[in-house]
Parts: C-alpha cells; sequence; structure tokens
C-alpha cells in the first residue's frame, strides 16, 4: 500500500510541485500509509499550514519559509485550483476527519488497503482536490462523514474501490463543505489572526488545527473540526450577517456568515448546501450601487464587495462549459441547466422558435417526466416559462416534442437540453455594452474563446484569446492589443468605450476571468507578491478548466441525489425575472439580449447571472504566455506607456483594492493605501504597535495589495529580496540628504517592503513601472545587486508577453500620434515632460471635487507629497521609452540611461510642482517613481495648466472631457518638527489604491521612505489621498476621517503635516 | 439549437424557370459590363438550367419544386435571392431592386406550402425599414451566416436576417473580388468553403476566419466562377459537388477533383453568368427531414 501510495502521491505531488504550492502537500496515504505519511505529511503539512497560519500572520513576520509559492498560502486552500496538488499533506492534516474516517477504517481497512493501494491514491487525490476543504471542514462534514462512515466501511468490506468511493463520498460532501469550511475557516483564520487579539487566539486554535492536522491525529479531529466550524466560537467576537442567496432554482438560501467572512466561505456554503462539488463553473453575484451584477471576488470579504445592506447575492454559472457532456455529474449540469433556463427566460440566450421549443420539451421531460396524456394538457405548460415571449403555438410545440422524449431519464434530458444550448452562438457570451472608437453602440461579449465584437446582433468582429496579447482598461476605456497577423507587421490596439470605469473593469475582469479559466492549463500565480501595485492586480485564482476537469475525474461519488425543483424555479422566475428584463431583452433584442447579463436589465431579473461583473475573480495573478493582462486605471497615456514598457508587461497588476466598495469612507480609505493597511490589520488588532508596526503596516498592505495569504508569504520572501535593496535605498537617501526625523522602525521590514512593492508593482501598472524604473535607478547608483532583483523580480513577473518589449516600443510609436501626443514630446525631450507634469498635479486638482490630504505621519514628510498621477505617468513614460530604448526591457541593460532620465523627471516633477502648488513645490523631487493613482479626469485641467501639451492635449482631452473649471485652495498644516525639508529622498511608493465609486474617487498614494542618518534612520511615510466626488461629499469629514485612520495606523508616527488642496469644480464635468 | 444536421443534408430544392424576357434587364448590364452587348441565349440559358434541375432531381436525387417562369420578373430565376432557408424557417427577403420584390409573393407560397415558418422582412415594419438583404449574398455554413454587405445587402438586412435566425452567429463581412458574397465563395461541404483566388476573396475569407467560432477547410479554386457550386449530401448519402464544367474553368476542375469522395456533376451555367448569376443562383435548398 504504502509504495503504491506512495508513487501516487508522488505524481500527485508532482503537479502541485509544478503549481509551487507548498501549503498542501497532501499525502492521502490510505489507512496503513496513513501514519508513516502522516508524520511526513505532518511535516509538510506543518510547512503549509504554518505558511497559512503565517500568511494569515504575516504581519508577524513569521512567514520566512515560503516565497511566493506560498503566495496562496491561507490559498492552500485555494488550490483547489490546483486540485490533484495538495493531496497528501494537505489531506492528512486537514483532514483529520478521514484520520478518524481513515482509522476506522484503517481497522477493518489495513486488509483492504492492502489490497488496494489504488484507492488510497483515489481517495488522496479525492482528497487533494477537497482535501483542503475536507481537512478543515471535516468537521462540517462531519454530520455527513458520520452517516458516510457506515457507507464506507460498508463499502471498504466491498472492495478497495468502495473505500476510495466511501472516502470520496464522504469526502465530497465534505469536501463541498469541507473545502468551503476549510477555506472559509482559513480564510476566517487568517482575517482574525490579523485581528490582533482574535488573531492569536485563532491563530493558536488553526495552529492547533495545523497541528492537529499535522499530527494527523484523528482524535482531535473534532477540534480541527470545530476549529473550522468554529467560526461560530470565534464568533464570539464576530458579528454574523445573514446573507441570502437566490439558487438557481429560485429558492432562496440564508446563510450566516462572519461580517468578515470571504467570498469564497460563502460560496463553499452554497456549494456545500446544493451538493456541488464542481463548482468552479459557478460563482456568486451581487448587484453593485449602479445595480451592476458583479461577481463576488471569492478571495475578498463579501462586505467589502457587497453594497446592499440585505446581503442578498445570487448564485450563477460563472463559466459556461463549451461541452457540458465532460461534466462529470449530473447534478452540475442540471444547475448548468437551470442557468440556462433563466438565460432563456430572460432573453440572454436567444433563440429561434423552434429552439425554444425543443428546449422546453426537454426542460418538461426533465421535470414531469414522459408525456401524460391524461393529466398533462396545455395548462400545465402554462406555468412553465419557456421563452421571454411565449406562445400557445409554441406552448404546442413543445408539447408536442414531450411527447417524443418518452422513456428519457431527467438526466438524459439535461444531457439533450445542453447539447442543443450549448450550440447558441450566444451560448456563454457574456455581453457588455461599449461603444466603438466612433462612439458606434456596440456589445463586447466575453466568452470561451475570446472576444465578440457585437453591433446590434450582428457579429462584426472576433479576436481569439490567442489573438490577443493584452488586455488593459483605463478610465473607462478598454483595450485589446492584437496580434499582429500574417500580413501585418505591427501589433494593433483596439479600444473600446466603456459607459464608465467600473463597467470597463468588469470587462477587464471577465476577460482576465475568462482567458485564465478557458486558455490556461493553470491560473498564474503571482510569481511575487506585488505589494505595491497601482493597478488592479486582480487575477484569476480559481481552477481553471483544465484543472477542474482534472479534478473532477477524481470525483468518484454516487451520484448524489437532488431534487429538480425547475418547475418552482421557472415560475418563480417568471415571477421573480423581472419584466423589464424580459421586455428589454426582445425589445432591445439583439444586444439588448446579450445585454441581458448587464446590470440594468438584469436588475430586475432574479439570478440572472449578470455575469458582466464577475469581479470574483480571484485573485491569482495570470500571466498568459501570450496574453497580458493589465487594468490600466491610469490615464490612457500611461497605457500607452505601458505598452511601450516592457517592465509592463513583465509586471502584473496590482489592483486597487476598491472594487465594489459601497461609499463608504471606510472602504475607500481602506482602498488607499492606509487603509489597505487597515485592512490588513483588521483581523488583528488595531494599530501595530511602534516600529514594528511600520514594518507590518507596510507588510500588511503589500499583502492586501497582492493578495491575502500568499501575500504573506511572498512579502517575506521579498522583505528578503528587498533588504539589498534596502540597501540600496539608504544610499540614495544619503546621497539626497533629507532625512529628517525619522522613528526607527525596524528599517528593513520598511524598506524591504517598499523596495519589493517597487518592484511588483511595475507590471500592474504603467505607474507601477514607473516606480520600477525609478528604484531601479536609484538601485543601479548603489549597487549592481539590487538592480539584478529587480530585473529578476521583473523578468519573473512578466514573462508573458515576449513580444511585448519589442513591441512596445512599436506601439509607443504607433499610439502616440493617436492618443497621445504627449508621449511623443517625452521621448523626443524628456525636458518636455516637466511640463506635462504640472499636468497631471493640475489633473489631480481639476478632478470634481477632489480634497488632496497629504499626510506625512513621520517626521520627515516629503515635500514631494504625492507625484501627482500624471507626473508619474509621464515620467513612467520617459523611463518606459528609455527602457524601451533599452534592448532589453530591464533597467540593468540601460541603469545610466534610466538614472538621466530620472534625474530629469525629477527635475521635471518638481517643476510641476512649483506650478501646481506651493505645497507640491515644496516637497522635494522624489526620484523614485511615485505611484499615483489616477483620477479619472484629469486630462482638462492638464490642458489648462500645461502650455506646451496645452495646445497638443487640448484637443485629445477636451473630445473626452469637457474643459471643467475649477477652485483650487490648499491649505498647508505643519507640524513644527518639520523641516521643510524639502529634499525628496527617494520615496518608495509603497501602496497606491484607488477607490472608485460612481460618486467618489478616493485614491491614495503612500510614500514610505527611510532615511538613514548616522545611526538613526528615519521613516517618512507620506500618504496622498485623493478624494473625488461627483456628489457632494463632506470633504472635511473624509480627511478627518482619512487623518484619523493614518494615526491609528501608525500609531507611533506623528503627523508632521497636512497639506489640504481643496479643488472645487464651477462647472460640471461631463465625465464620469 | 434545433437543427444539429451539418450542412448540405437538403431534400428539397426549390426552382424558378427562365423567362422569355431572360437577360431584358436594364439595369443588369450594369453588371455585365465584360459581356457588353452580348447577347443572351435563352435557349441555351433554359437548355442549361434544364440540366441543372435534372441533376438536382434525378442524380442528386431531390424533389424539385419549380415554379413557373413569370415574364414579368425577367430576373426571377435567381431564386436563391428572394428567400433565405435555414431548418423550417425562410425569411422571405427584401432585394434591393424594386422590381425585383415581386419575385417573392410566390416564394412565399411555396414556403408556406412547404410548412416552412415564412419570416418577412417586409419593408413596412418599422425596424426593417431600408433593409435589403439577397440570398446570394449570404453564406449559410451550417454552423453560422455569413452576411455580405454588398451593393445589394445591408446592415439592416442582415440584422433582420439575425434576428431571424437567433441560434446562429451572424457575421457581417465585406464582399471583397465580387459583387455578391457568393460570388466568390461557396459550400463544398460540411466544412468547406471553396473560395476564389483573387485578393479580395482572400481578404472576405481572412475576415470570415476571424468572425467564425469554427474551423473550415477552405478550397481555393483559381478561377472565380468557379468558386459557386452547389454541394447537396442527397438521401443517397452522398457528396454531390455541381460546379461549372471545364469550358468555362478549366483550370479549376482539378481543385475539384481533391474532394474525395465526391461525385462531382460539371454543371454550365455560362448564360446565367453572364448576368452574374450561377449555379446557387438558380435554387433554394430546404431540408423538410425532421431532425430530432
Amino acid at each position: 500500500m504504502t509504495t503504491e501510495v506512495g508513487s501516487e502521491t508522488e505524481v500527485k505531488k508532482e503537479p502541485e510541485k509544478a503549481e509551487e504550492q507548498p501549503a498542501e502537500p497532501e499525502r492521502p496515504a490510505t489507512n496503513q500509509t496513513y501514519e508513516v505519511k502522516v508524520v511526513e505529511a505532518a511535516e509538510q503539512s506543518n510547512e503549509s499550514p504554518a505558511l497559512a497560519t503565517d500568511s494569515a500572520e504575516a504581519k508577524e513576520n513569521q512567514e520566512e519559509a515560503q516565497p511566493a509559492d506560498n503566495a496562496t498560502g491561507p490559498e492552500g486552500e485555494e488550490p483547489p485550483a490546483s486540485p490533484p496538488a495538495s493531496e497528501k499533506k494537505g489531506i492528512s492534516r486537514f483532514l483529520p476527519p478521514w484520520l478518524k474516517r481513515q482509522k476506522s477504517q484503517s481497522v477493518v481497512g489495513p486488509k483492504e488497503s492492502q489490497v488496494t493501494p489504488k484507492e488510497e491514491g483515489g481517495v488522496v487525490l479525492v482528497n487533494g482536490e477537497g482535501e483542503k476543504a475536507e481537512q478543515a471542514e471535516a468537521e462540517q462534514t462531519s454530520s455527513t462523514t458520520a452517516a458516510e462512515p457506515q457507507v464506507e466501511e460498508e463499502q471498504v468490506n466491498g472492495e478497495v474501490e468502495p473505500e476510495q468511493k466511501e472516502e470520496v463520498n464522504s469526502e465530497e460532501p465534505a469536501e463541498n463543505h469541507s473545502t468551503g469550511s476549510a477555506e472559509t475557516q482559513e480564510e476566517k483564520a487568517s482575517e482574525k489572526s490579523q485581528e490582533k487579539s482574535a488573531a492569536e487566539e485563532e491563530k493558536k486554535e488553526t495552529e492547533e488545527g495545523g497541528e492537529k492536522k499535522d499530527q494527523e491525529e484523528c482524535l482531535k479531529p473534532e477540534g480541527g473540526r470545530y476549529f473550522i466550524k468554529s467560526p461560530l466560537k470565534l464568533t464570539k467576537k464576530v458579528k454574523m450577517v445573514m446573507c441570502h442567496v437566490i439558487m438557481l432554482d429560485g429558492s432562496q438560501f440564508p446563510c450566516e456568515v462572519e461580517k468578515r467572512a470571504k467570498g469564497q466561505y460563502l460560496f463553499f456554503k452554497v456549494c456545500e448546501a446544493l451538493n456541488l462539488l464542481e463548482k468552479d463553473y459557478f460563482g456568486l453575484s451581487y448587484k453593485d450601487n449602479a445595480d451592476q451584477t458583479c461577481w463576488l471576488d471569492p478571495t475578498k470579504e463579501i462586505k467589502r464587495q457587497i453594497c446592499n445592506p440585505s446581503w442578498q447575492l445570487a448564485f450563477n454559472v460563472k463559466f459556461y462549459p463549451p461541452d457540458p457532456s465532460q461534466l462529470t455529474e449530473d447534478i452540475t449540469r442540471y444547475l448548468l441547466c437551470l442557468q440556462l433556463r433563466q438565460d432563456i427566460v430572460s432573453g440572454r440566450l436567444p433563440c429561434s422558435f423552434v429552439t425554444h421549443s425543443l428546449l422546453g420539451s426537454y426542460s418538461l421531460q426533465a421535470e414531469l417526466g414522459d408525456h401524460d396524456p391524461d393529466e398533462q394538457r396545455l395548462d400545465y405548460i402554462s406555468d412553465f416559462q419557456f421563452a421571454p415571449s411565449q406562445t400557445k403555438e409554441m406552448e404546442e410545440k413543445v408539447v408536442e416534442l414531450h411527447k417524443t422524449h418518452r422513456g428519457m431519464t431527467p438526466a438524459q434530458a439535461d444531457t439533450q437540453f445542453l447539447e442543443n444550448a450549448k450550440k447558441l452562438s450566444m451560448y456563454g457570451v457574456d455581453l457588455h455594452h461599449a461603444k466603438d472608437s466612433e462612439g458606434v453602440d456596440i456589445m463586447l461579449g466575453v466568452c470561451a474563446n475570446g472576444l465578440l465584437i457585437y453591433k446590434d446582433r450582428l457579429r462584426i468582429n472576433r479576436f481569439a484569446w490567442p489573438k490577443i496579447l493584452k488586455i488593459s482598461y483605463k478610465r473607462s476605456n478598454f483595450y485589446i492589443k492584437i496580434r499582429p497577423g500574417e500580413t501585418e507587421q505591427f501589433e494593433s490596439t483596439v479600444g473600446f468605450k466603456l459607459p464608465n470605469h467600473r463597467s470597463a473593469k468588469r470587462v477587464w475582469k471577465v476577460c482576465v476571468e475568462n482567458h485564465t479559466f478557458f486558455r490556461l492549463m493553470t491560473p498564474e500565480a503571482p510569481t511575487k507578491a506585488k505589494f505595491l501595485t497601482l493597478g488592479s492586480k486582480f487575477r484569476y485564482s480559481g481552477r481553471t478548466q483544465a484543472q477542474t476537469r482534472q479534478a473532477s475525474t477524481l470525483i468518484d461519488r454516487p451520484a448524489p441525489y437532488f431534487e429538480r425543483t425547475s418547475s418552482k424555479r421557472i415560475s418563480r422566475s417568471l415571477d421573480g425575472a423581472p419584466v423589464i428584463n424580459m421586455i428589454e431583452a426582445q425589445d432591445s433584442a439583439p444586444t439588448s439580449v446579450g445585454n441581458g447579463r448587464e446590470p440594468g436589465l438584469e436588475l430586475s431579473s432574479d439570478s440572472s447571472k449578470s455575469g458582466k461583473l464577475r469581479v470574483q475573480g480571484e485573485n491569482i495573478y495570470v500571466r498568459h504566455s501570450n496574453l497580458m493582462l493589465e487594468d490600466l486605471d491610469k490615464t490612457q497615456e500611461d497605457v500607452l506607456k505601458h505598452q511601450a514598457s516592457t517592465s509592463e508587461l513583465k509586471r502584473s497588476f496590482m489592483e486597487a483594492t476598491p472594487e465594489t466598495r459601497p461609499s463608504q469612507w471606510e472602504k475607500r480609505l481602506t482602498a488607499s493605501p492606509a487603509t489597505s493597511l487597515r485592512l490588513q490589520a483588521q483581523g488583528r488588532s488595531p494599530p501595530p504597535t511602534t516600529q514594528e508596526p511600520l514594518s507590518d503596516l507596510t507588510v500588511d498592505t503589500v499583502s492586501k495589495s497582492s493578495d491575502d495569504k500568499q501575500k504573506s508569504n511572498e512579502t517575506t520572501l521579498q522583505a528578503a529580496e528587498v533588504e539589498i535593496e534596502e540597501t540600496v535605498v539608504v544610499e540614495e537617501i544619503r546621497v539626497a540628504p533629507k532625512g529628517s526625523v525619522t522613528i526607527t522602525t525596524p528599517e528593513v521590514v520598511v524598506t524591504p517592503v517598499a523596495v519589493e512593492t517597487e518592484v511588483e508593482k511595475p507590471e500592474e501598472e504603467v505607474i507601477e513601472e514607473v516606480i520600477e524604473e525609478g528604484k531601479e535607478e536609484q538601485k543601479r547608483p548603489v549597487s549592481v545587486s539590487s538592480d539584478s532583483h529587480s530585473e529578476s523580480e521583473e523578468e519573473a513577473g512578466e514573462y508573458h508577453p515576449q513580444v511585448t518589449v519589442s513591441t512596445s516600443v512599436e506601439q509607443i510609436k504607433e499610439e502616440p500620434g493617436e492618443e497621445e501626443k504627449e508621449e511623443v514630446d517625452d521621448h523626443e525631450e524628456p525636458e518636455q515632460v516637466a511640463e506635462p507634469e504640472p499636468l497631471p498635479e493640475v489633473e489631480v486638482e481639476t478632478r470634481p471635487s477632489p480634497a488632496v490630504v497629504e499626510e506625512t505621519p513621520m517626521a520627515e514628510p516629503e515635500t514631494a507629497l504625492v507625484v501627482d498621477a500624471p507626473a508619474e505617468e509621464e515620467r513612467t513614460k520617459d523611463i518606459l521609452v528609455t527602457l524601451e530604448e533599452a534592448p532589453n526591457g530591464h533597467a540593468e541593460d540601460q541603469p545610466g540611461l534610466v538614472a538621466v532620465e530620472e534625474e530629469e523627471e525629477e527635475e521635471e516633477e518638481e517643476e510641476p510642482r512649483v506650478n501646481g502648488d506651493a505645497s507640491h513645490a515644496e516637497t522635494e523631487r522624489i526620484p523614485q517613481v511615485i505611484c499615483c493613482s489616477e483620477p479619472p479626469v484629469v486630462k482638462t485641467e492638464m490642458v489648462t495648466i500645461s502650455d506646451t501639451f496645452a495646445a497638443q492635449k487640448t484637443e485629445i482631452a477636451t473630445k473626452e472631457v469637457p474643459i471643467v473649471h475649477t477652485e483650487t485652495k490648499t491649505i498647508t498644516y505643519e507640524a513644527a518638527q518639520l523641516d521643510g525639508s524639502g529634499d525628496g529622498e527617494p520615496g518608495i511608493l509603497m501602496t497606491a489604491q484607488t477607490i472608485t465609486s460612481e460618486s467618489l474617487c478616493t485614491t491614495t498614494t503612500t510614500h514610505i521612505t527611510k532615511t538613514l542618518k548616522g545611526g538613526l534612520s528615519e521613516t517618512r511615510i507620506e500618504k496622498r489621498i485623493v478624494i473625488t466626488g461627483d456628489s457632494d461629499i463632506d470633504h472635511d469629514q473624509a480627511l478627518a476621517q482619512a487623518i484619523k485612520e493614518a494615526k491609528e495606523q501608525h500609531p507611533d508616527m506623528s503627523v508632521t503635516r497636512v497639506v489640504v488642496h481643496k479643488e472645487t469644480e464651477l462647472a460640471e464635468e461631463g465625465e464620469d | 439549437m434545433a437543427s444539429v444536421l451539418p450542412y448540405g443534408r437538403f431534400t428539397h430544392a426549390v426552382v424558378r424557370g427562365i423567362p422569355e424576357t431572360f437577360g431584358k434587364v436594364e439595369d443588369e448590364k450594369n453588371n455585365r459590363v465584360e459581356n457588353g452587348e452580348t447577347t443572351m441565349d435563352l435557349a441555351k440559358a433554359q437548355r442549361q438550367f434544364g440540366v441543372l434541375t435534372g441533376a438536382l432531381r434525378q442524380k442528386v436525387g431531390l424533389q424539385l419544386i419549380e415554379i413557373p417562369a413569370d415574364p414579368e420578373l425577367p430576373e426571377s430565376w435567381r431564386i436563391e435571392d428572394v428567400a433565405v432557408i435555414q431548418g423550417d424557417t425562410a425569411l422571405i427577403t427584401r432585394p434591393f431592386k424594386q422590381q425585383r420584390r415581386s419575385e417573392t409573393e410566390a416564394v412565399r407560397r411555396v414556403m408556406s406550402e412547404l410548412n416552412l415558418t415564412v419570416v418577412e422582412m417586409g419593408a413596412e415594419e418599422g425596424g426593417s425599414a431600408g433593409a435589403t438583404l439577397e440570398g446570394s449574398d449570404v453564406l449559410f455554413t451550417g454552423r453560422e451566416f455569413f452576411v455580405g454587405i454588398s451593393s445589394h445587402t445591408n446592415y439592416r438586412g442582415a440584422e433582420v436576417l439575425a434576428d431571424t435566425f437567433r441560434d446562429f452567429a451572424v457575421s457581417t463581412v465585406p464582399v471583397c473580388g465580387g459583387v455578391r458574397l457568393k460570388n466568390i465563395c461557396s459550400m463544398g461541404g460540411p466544412d468547406t468553403i471553396i473560395i476564389s483566388n483573387s485578393d479580395g476573396a482572400k481578404k472576405t475569407l481572412r475576415m470570415m476566419e476571424q468572425l467564425t467560432d469554427h474551423h473550415y477547410e477552405v478550397l481555393t479554386v483559381p478561377e472565380g466562377a468557379a468558386a459557386n457550386c452547389v454541394y447537396v449530401r442527397g438521401p443517397s448519402k452522398v457528396d454531390y459537388l455541381l460546379h461549372p464544367p471545364t469550358e468555362e474553368c478549366p483550370e479549376s476542375v482539378p481543385a475539384f477533383q481533391k474532394l474525395t469522395d465526391y461525385t462531382l456533376l460539371p454543371t454550365a451555367c455560362s448564360e446565367a453568368s453572364k448576368l452574374g448569376g450561377s449555379l446557387t443562383s438558380f435554387c433554394l435548398l430546404i431540408n423538410r427531414k425532421p431532425y430530432y
């Protein structure tokens, strides 16, 4: 057994290794092997759990062991994406229940086990899939398992396979639950761990659980289970919230979750309730403030996503399998059928009369069985809805066809239903309203194969995933970069205008997720945590279709019983399904139908997918070999630059956490770096302690930015890397004398983080890139080593688009003319950049009603408060350009050049500042790139301010944005301590996040600068918070809140300076 | 979707005889500039028509429905233009030329008699006002529609078609290298597109390839006239391809012979081609076999 098992495990391990998921090496040793393996597993598991906990505790710096791979440390759970991977260890650890079971089985089983090593393997595999969940959640399953064990025994007795099945069975329910619960638990644990007090306890618990798991002590399973389920225990402190999930059959699934629960906790709960194993095709959706349907991000807290107080969600199909017949279980197909019926009735999935009738007849067969001539007449049919508009004629046709299905089982009928539905041209196409470059209304359809462009109902273009090199969005624009055709020399970028920023991001996310799910074998894990990324770091972190299929092959449970309540659903759907939807669908017909998914249409509909917003995307960063995903929140210019810069390609985005967050300040704030810190900290106790706190904070932010668990691990790793960089930074600082006071914080920690973040960030967005560049430059002068790091990081991150580098240059050339002249200017004349910079600042100001609060908690607030995003962008552009020029995208290649450019840039920056505001002027140039969040509107301002550019840009800007007249007020509060230390020390951009809500945009930029004077090191944190809102915003309150938060976050630091820059629009802007 | 069958499974063909006024169309001269004053040989056209219908009926084995010729409608033989049929739905089109719109009446009747669901594109519908569509600009592959945007077919017409056949993707493509989409391409099998070798045709083909989710085999023929063929998989499960004879496209016949296991039926349509017509222009192909 053991040997066999071992082999199996090994096999499994390989994939895991490949995935690099240290977390869950699960050796699902069967009963006998169990022990031995258990031990091993324990070790391994220890690591993994440790990782997980660490990740949770990342702040504590415990995370040492595993770097990036662990990124998903807690995610080990998530590994579900990498199902097979985490089998053995994870199982052993996590599957205390199993162990118990196994033990019980083992008693019976040893013999059997011997006989059937394969079984174990099978089990293991299964475990691997559900393992994580199982482990943690064995508890949940406990009830189920309890019942199962018996079965298992029986099965075991019967044969080896049965055992597997048993295990599987137990696991399955357990898995479902377990995965859900385990993950959730883990999440919770992590969250809690974040919370100081709670965190510790939880950690202990978790650790215990981990230990238990590690120990593979079935004995403790309870504890583990407890732990897992225990959230309730913990709940003492935790607030519970009632969620209402509308299931596909129209029923309501109430579920109580912790207020801080992450999306996946609820999702797994739902899947558990459904007894669904193949859950990767599904997701939870909700309506955002704009009534747009969004996907719940499983890796993020629910409360940060959901806007409505009632926590209303819907369970929907997120990825429509192109070939439903490859689904393993009937229940999965059944749920898909339910979804498709919704889609059909809502008009989202247009069908011909005949198809409506045929599909309806299969639905009848599945729900009612054979046609009964006696009792079935048209009456019974009128209760069903088969089409948006259903005629008597259609009903007759349905009945007629129904008669021909005699003898067909419900499962067969579902299969037939799907076989026909999958051929519909709009099957699985997620439509989004947009405009093309000429302002013509079109629809963007995202599907398994790529991106479809519709005009009305006509398909006018199609971009298969392999043809797309890069996906990005900027403001309300969505861009795809197309691989050059056979006869074409240059890549081309196609841009679409979405109704607003959020919708652009939504499309981007959906594309990222669909591409990852359908095109990649495995989601690309963020090679390195990207701490400071400015852009969206969003990536799909779930399993890909390939992975879920593979995992499905391991499902070995008897077909679960489920009740088909579709008829109810249908009727409900009729009721619930907003008439509007149907009508709209019909009216708007083709397009609208497609649109059906759009929030507006969907609003009325119950659970209709509202697929558009597939926010959920799990956080895995996907780097497609060919496809780059970027979300550009920044200005278009930035986008261009991005394209140009190689670094961009390499780097992954960081995403501003704020996706769907409501308008609450807190959320917004959280979005901001500072807030982000908080958020991370949230789980934990309040503000970190003195010096360490900083480090912690930074780490936290980093971790947040990157992603939950994995982040922590990564951070640690990165931290190590960073250290070198730190040294560099320090040197730089020395060079630039400016550090004033600073608390000696864990220097290393802080800086490292910063460095790391910088490096990482680049991937995400242009800004990031800029930062990197800046960093690189800095580093370069100081030490080569640092450069290498940066490079290495970059490479890792970016590797996907090979072409990009060379291409980028080309693109730049091309684009500049098109989009922005600025870029060209930049290229030509770095000096000119200076002009542009001013613009950026201006831009910031210009924003509708922006209140800019700059906080410098640290003694030395660098004057260079925040480099305006525009400025940064510009810089980035310049930098980028240089990079581009450089043969390799890498900074290393052309350090000198870069540095020079930077200097220029810096100068430029200074100028702009001067132009912009006194405060800004004061601020020293920040050699390093500063992250900037770009306010949506800036351009107008730019026009005003920038002279040279104005002429050029004005045109562009005017097109997009109406000119806005603004009032500008700048108020600076400085603590006496503060020196005017205008010297811009090399600031390290810690975080920059942009939260955008309909009415409000809050951007927080945090620069952490560490200065070493003599033996003292100063840490200076500059935060720039830009609050932009269309509606009436209480800026004072917002400011107060921001300051308060900043203080809370850095209790050991003092606020030395607050600069409030307030701009008020006199005229309304057209944007947004 | 209800129609699962691959392209080519036809049971019926609807044709319309060659009227005495064949070729007596003023406007049509615009389309046959090359032919100059070439006079139409009515008898020859009718003979060729007879050969075609005979092949469809006796060789391919389709049930042939022939609508009598109407002298008032000189172009009525181009029956392909006035209806687009898929499954059991027939879309009666709105030809570009006003004088051709009355051609639809007889066709509509036949469609109804065949129990097809007749969808009107009528001019009176506000939505489709201004919509024009002719079947010779529509390429149905069995999986999707390509609508060539040409002088005779506009986007509105394509939208109506898309609204009619909702199960299928309807893609619009520019018509390059020919007047009508089917002048440059046609179906040569369930997944085979025959296309001419002209640059314009290649351009159109590229667009089609970009727009489709499916993969089609492409049979390139050196002569434009050879790009229009009629493929039918007859009731006898044999693949038939009606193609222009060697006299009309000497260099392309070898290409057709690459189609293995096909029964090639050289069918002349030299007279029709003088008017811009082609083999597919003569017939509407229908499948009335239940497919569930």
